[in-house]
Formats: structure tokens, C-alpha cells, sequence
């Protein structure tokens, strides 16, 4: 490659980082998601957020294409309502993470649902016994 | 001055059948561990068969790491010494460090549709890896930027010395901020990662292959840097006495 090609490269790649890190900067990927703590309260309504949590046990439902669930922290649950495809992974006990804000009552109409998975890996069969 | 003389890993008689082997090494390891991957490790109990792609996610990573690490000793090699020899090796070293980072995301947004839901999420773990890449793509690039070889290799060396902080950064970004991604399983401090033993053996025999395969890519790319540059080897010793 001539010396002019590679720095018209070298160009479109710092272009492509400083794109990046912009995107990043706006997406707030320092903080991907806030806590049902840090939302509640601290948001005004109709404001776009990604709020992260344990999917509370017993709380998942889905209804006629929607679907219900609570998010929480241990001291603060906030109430998801999403009407869109669920990920297959999501579980009650789970962590979860929902795009979406707040309406006026309160309920956080979601999106988009990313379910989280741990770091934990264990066999389907054996009733996650070791399969050694 | 710029010398012109062979890597001492590709020269020799048996440096080419050295290389052969160590190709068919690279070849039965991946064939191993693509049966244990997709047929002797179980399926996980949450995530079901996609969990299989960390067979191949996990070893093109530490690929990836291991290659930009080479980098590093490579650049600061050539910054010391500048010896033309440790500049194609940081080259070698950095092209295959971009291909495992391609493949780790290629694999990464699989998997990432199978259990999170999603292909892409503005994730610290995900932007942080396109900055990686993006620091090892400008380190082959600049090279070239330069009319002068020398002038041109140093400054790639400089970068891919600094670069290598991205490493830590990736590894760790899922430990420093909230993110999606999960946090690692093995290469973490813990006694007793939390993870099945058949599957850990399969993970682990899957980083052997990826390592000797990247180790066999490392050595085909800078035979051929070494061709292209024209190097001549020295001229053979004669064995015994009788030259004066």
C-alpha cells in the first residue's frame, strides 16, 4: 500500500474511533443500565432509560401478547409492561435488562428485554450436578 | 542499521517441516475440540445448546489477548533494538490478533441473540472491543504511512506498545462498569470457577487449539513478510576444517 492510501486508512479509522466513542458517550455505555433504585424518583416520566435488575420471582406473566414483570433491587421494584418478543432465556430470579421509561403511573413500558446470564455453567441433565 | 538476515524460527533445515507439523497439530486439536464442543461437553442447564459458542468465543478472545501481547514484546523489542525482524513479528502478531477479535465478535453476536435477546447492545464490553480493534487496525496501518520502513515500523511500534492498555480494559470492563456481558469464568481470581468439569476440559482443550493454530497462522504470515522483504539467508556454514 502507498504511503498516501495508508493514511487516508489511518484517517477512516480515527474517524471510526471518535465516531465510536461518541455513540458510546451518548448510549451511556459507561453506565449500560440504571438500578429500580436510581430510576425511581430520580426520573421524570416519558424519559428513555435502560433499567437492570432481578426478574422478580412470581411476578413474570404474559397476557394476550403483553407481557408483565417486576424489576428489582433488593429494596425498590418497578413494574415492566412489553409488548414485544420476549428473550427465550428470561427467568423469574434472573437478571434482567429493559429499554424503555417510565408513564405516568409509574409503569415502565419496556421495549426491548436483554436478558442477563451469569458466568455460571452447568449441565441440563443430572439436575445440575457435576457431570464428571 | 537495518540488517537483513532470517527470523531464527524459520530458518534452518527443519524450520519448514517444523512448521508442517506443528499445522497438523493445530488441525487435530481443532478437530478435538470441535467433537467435544458439539457432542462429548453438555448442554447448559439456562441457556440450552447456544451456550456451545463459548467453545468458540472464549478461545478466539484469549487469542486475541495473546496475540496483542506478543505485540507488545515485539514493539518494544523493535524500539530497543530496531531490528527489522521484531517489526514483522509485531505485524504477524497484530494481523493474527485482529482476525481472533473478528471472529470473538462474529461469535459474540450469536450469542448474544441467543441468550440476551439481542445482536448488538451498547455494552462496555462490546464498544470497548471495537476500540481494541480499531487501536491494533491503526498499528498495522501506520506502518505503511511512511515512505522510510524504519520511520514508518516505529511509530507501529509505539503504537502497539500503548496499545496493549486496551487489553486490560476489555478484559476488565465488565468488572469496572455495568454491563451486559457477563463477568469471566476462568480467567478471574477464584479458586473454583463455576463451571461444569466436562466443560471446563472442553473449554480448556479448545484454547489449546486456538493457540497452536494462531501459533501456526503467526509463523505462515511472517514467512511470508520475510519473503516479500527480500531477506537473504546467510551464506551456509561449511561443516569441518580446511577453509583458511
Amino acid at each position: 500500500m502507498t504511503p498516501r492510501r495508508s493514511r487516508a486508512l489511518l484517517l477512516l479509522i480515527v474517524v471510526a474511533g471518535v465516531a465510536l466513542l461518541v455513540a458510546a458517550g451518548l448510549q451511556n455505555t459507561l453506565t449500560f443500565y440504571r438500578s429500580p433504585s436510581e430510576v425511581a424518583g430520580h426520573m421524570s416520566a416519558h424519559e428513555r432509560v435502560r433499567l437492570g435488575g432481578e426478574v422478580v420471582p412470581g411476578s413474570l406473566r404474559t397476557e394476550g401478547g403483553l407481557t408483565r414483570f417486576r424489576i428489582g433491587d433488593g429494596t425498590t421494584e418497578i413494574a415492566v409492561e412489553q409488548v414485544a418478543d420476549l428473550p427465550g432465556t428470561l427467568r423469574e430470579g434472573q437478571e434482567a435488562v429493559v429499554e424503555g421509561a417510565l408513564d405516568a403511573e409509574g409503569v415502565f413500558r419496556s421495549d426491548t428485554v436483554m436478558a442477563k446470564h451469569g458466568n455460571e455453567y452447568r449441565p441440563a441433565e443430572a439436575g445440575g450436578q457435576d457431570s464428571r | 542499521m537495518p540488517n537483513n538476515l532470517p527470523t531464527p524460527l524459520l530458518d534452518g533445515r527443519r524450520a519448514t517441516r517444523d512448521r508442517r507439523n506443528l499445522g497438523w497439530a493445530a488441525a487435530g486439536l481443532s478437530a478435538a475440540g470441535m467433537i467435544a464442543a458439539l457432542t462429548v461437553a453438555p448442554a447448559d442447564a439456562v441457556q440450552g445448546q447456544a451456550q456451545r459458542l463459548m467453545y468458540l468465543h472464549v478461545p478466539a478472545a484469549w487469542t486475541a489477548y495473546l496475540a496483542f501481547f506478543a505485540v507488545l514484546v515485539s514493539s518494544g523489542a523493535y524500539l530497543i533494538w530496531s531490528d527489522p525482524r521484531w517489526d514483522r513479528a509485531a505485524r504477524a502478531a497484530a494481523e493474527v490478533g485482529l482476525g481472533a477479535t473478528v471472529i470473538t465478535f462474529a461469535v459474540g453476536t450469536f450469542w448474544g441473540r441467543a441468550t440476551w435477546g439481542v445482536w448488538w447492545a451498547w455494552d462496555p464490553r462490546i464498544v470497548s472491543t471495537i476500540a481494541l480493534f480499531l487501536v491494533y487496525a491503526a498499528q498495522v496501518t501506520v506502518r505503511g504511512t511512511e515512505p522510510k520502513p524504519h520511520r514508518g515500523a516505529r511509530r507501529a511500534a509505539w503504537l502497539g506498545a500503548a496499545g496493549f492498555v486496551m487489553v486490560p480494559v476489555v478484559h476488565f470492563s465488565v468488572v469496572w462498569w455495568r454491563s451486559l456481558h457477563q463477568q469471566a469464568t476462568v480467567l478471574a481470581p477464584s479458586a473454583s470457577p463455576p463451571i461444569d468439569t466436562v466443560m471446563l476440559a472442553t473449554l480448556l482443550l479448545c484454547v489449546a487449539a486456538c493457540t497452536v493454530t494462531a501459533g501456526w497462522l503467526f509463523l505462515r504470515r511472517l514467512a511470508v513478510l520475510e519473503l516479500r522483504a527480500g531477506v537473504r539467508a546467510p551464506a551456509k556454514r561449511t561443516v569441518g576444517a580446511g577453509r583458511p
